[in-house]
């Protein structure tokens, strides 16, 4: 009798000490992208009215501040920016990086695996001890200001991880499968392309998302090579460039953190296992 | 195919990553150690080689030992509250329940977010006028309307910011990664150990957190690397004010040597951050030995 109450109570216990974690957890990680949402679509003489209780809206909603971000400013512009430095580093990156796990996780032996880890160190050296070299390198090759520089530099970062990614992927597909196809007349290489590229699309569309969740976050790059706000990508032209002087428009500001937010977060959630089992570098079985 | 063949082939495919690595990660590196050695500014043509001068008169300078101090600080208090909650979460997370999915999205938005949009989210909450926690605080008489806290303006409560801010950005990542190790724990040890009477605190810290000493090394390592190189927190919400007082090593070498144009001295102070990386990869190593072994 009393090992029953205690084991109800003990689970009674755990559920409430699970719920109090999630639920503070939820509204620490959670409440900006709430209050980005509510200050997006409140009038100006709402936000700016300190007797005004701040989390309902006191004034009916507005979609003003939506109109000046896509009608007065370069937001448009920087998404398209983004996009297309997206896409082109996803390009390159995939180009550099799926030969080289290839050749890691099927040719090189011993030394492959040396090299490999050697390739994932490179993620860690960050963009803040390379910046001040590499914008001399940057303009040396005349890309100043412009987003080819992003394009040339972006895969500095995006490379090794693919790589390390892809070397995973390459590693969990049976060579059988390439030896069947070798059999049959292939050669290493037309195996490779034909046989182990398209069996492996799931890896390389994990490579995408993570590239392109890269490029929309990266901050610092960005901000010591473009000066100009036409060329900038969403990450600094919306913190840096959307102020003017020391006016924040708080109402479009918000309003841009959160659509250029949701969408990668939606994709980047569905792939996250995958991400995770890149970051625990085997540590996990 | 011959061993010779294959061996052409694999250096075939492995040369344009690794020349890339090595002319975009490797070059920039040496040019970064080679300007730290040298007299070097935006305009100037010339580079003359001044030995430790640099690093001399880095080190005398009072912002740079400031910003060595922050730097300290700043990371370890933001890996000790990510340890701390990405361990709570990841247990409050372990067994399926209605809405994990869900919670589980929820959770991950601060590390997929774009850290600058999601620290000018910040800015705005932190606001000196219009902060919606100073209005909180002013409504339950913890603070004097009159008198509210400067979250951004005052050098103590700016550092906290600037610290739980970061923490925010990097405690769903923490979160993941630690629950992917307690997934990995077999359940029927746990449940051996409820057999045997041990309660969730002793089984906490007597199994699951060594059996988990990998995974928390990792979730360490990277912590350390995201933080302690980071500069966007700083510079989106403070510029690394007020008074140089929130002042980092990687916003303070950006500073110097980029908007104030002294290479030299910029690449010197973010030479400083190699020391740390070194340990991290050197840590890093140990951890992919030790699970190849396995």
């Amino acid at each position: 009798m009393t090992t029953i109450t205690h084991a109800r109570e003990g689970r009674w216990l755990t559920r409430a000490g699970r719920w109090t974690v999630v639920g503070s957890a939820v509204v620490f990680l959670g409440f900006p992208f709430y209050w980005m949402a509510i200050t997006a679509f409140k009038r100006t003489g709402d936000l700016y009215n300190v007797g005004n209780d701040p989390f309902v809206f006191n004034e009916p909603p507005t979609l003003s501040h939506l109109r000046l971000l896509f009608g007065q400013t370069l937001f448009l512009r920087w998404l398209l920016n983004t996009t297309a430095v997206g896409i082109a580093v996803v390009a390159v990156t995939l180009v550099l990086a799926i030969p080289a796990a290839y050749a890691l996780a099927r040719l090189a032996g011993r030394w492959g695996e040396r090299l490999g880890i050697a390739i994932f160190l490179t993620y860690l050296v960050p963009s803040t001890l390379l910046f001040i070299p590499m914008a001399k390198v940057v303009a040396v090759l005349g890309l100043q200001d412009s987003l080819w520089a992003l394009v040339l530099v972006y895969p500095t970062f995006t490379v090794p991880f693919s790589v390390w990614l892809l070397m995973g992927f390459f590693k969990a597909i049976p060579r059988e499968i390439e030896e069947a196809a070798m059999v049959d007349g292939l050669t290493r290489l037309e195996a490779f392309v034909r046989v182990l590229v398209p069996i492996s699309l799931s890896g390389i569309l994990t490579v995408v998302i993570f590239g392109f969740t890269l490029v929309t976050q990266e901050f610092v790059y960005a901000l010591t090579f473009i000066y100009s706000a036409e060329h900038q990508t969403v990450s600094v032209g919306v913190p840096i460039f959307l102020v003017r002087g020391d006016v924040y428009y708080w109402g479009s500001l918000m309003a841009a953190c959160l659509i250029a937010t949701l969408p990668i977060a939606f994709v980047y959630d569905l792939f996250l296992d995958r991400f995770i089992a890149g970051f625990t570098v085997g540590a996990v079985k | 195919m011959g061993m010779k063949a294959q061996r052409a082939l694999a250096g075939a495919l492995l040369a344009p990553a690794v020349l890339y690595i090595l002319a975009l990660v490797g070059l920039p590196l040496a040019l970064a150690f080679v300007y730290s050695l040298g007299d070097v500014r935006v305009g100037s043509t010339g580079y003359r080689f001044v030995g430790l001068e640099n690093f001399r008169s880095v080190l005398s300078s009072p912002t740079f030992r400031a910003a060595v101090g922050h730097s300290v600080i700043f990371t370890a208090s933001v890996q000790a509250i990510v340890l701390v909650g990405g361990n709570a979460l990841a247990l409050a997370l372990r067994r399926r329940f209605r809405g994990r999915g869900a919670v589980r999205f929820l959770i991950l938005m601060p590390w997929v977010a774009p850290i600058s949009l999601g620290a000018i989210g910040w800015k705005w909450i932190l606001d000196s006028i219009y902060s919606v926690i100073n209005w909180l605080l002013v409504r339950v008489h913890l603070v004097n309307r009159f008198d509210p806290p400067m979250w951004l303006g005052d050098p103590t409560l700016a550092m906290l910011s600037v610290i739980v801010v970061h923490s925010w950005r990097l405690l769903p990542f923490a979160t993941v990664i630690l629950l992917a190790g307690l997934t990995s724990i077999p359940p029927d040890i746990l449940e051996a150990a409820a057999v045997d009477g041990a309660g969730f605190w002793r089984t906490h810290f007597e199994i699951t957190l060594p059996m988990m000493r990998p995974i928390i090394n990792v979730a360490v390592l990277f912590g350390v690397i995201f933080t302690f190189t980071d500069m966007t927190v700083v510079y989106v919400l403070t510029r690394g004010g007020p008074y140089d007082s929130t002042q980092v090593l990687p916003s303070l070498a950006f500073f110097t040597g980029v908007l104030g144009s002294d290479l030299a001295a910029g690449a010197a102070i973010s030479v400083f951050l190699v020391p740390i990386l070194a340990i991290v990869a050197w840590r890093m190593l140990r951890v992919a030995a030790r699970a190849e072994v396995v």
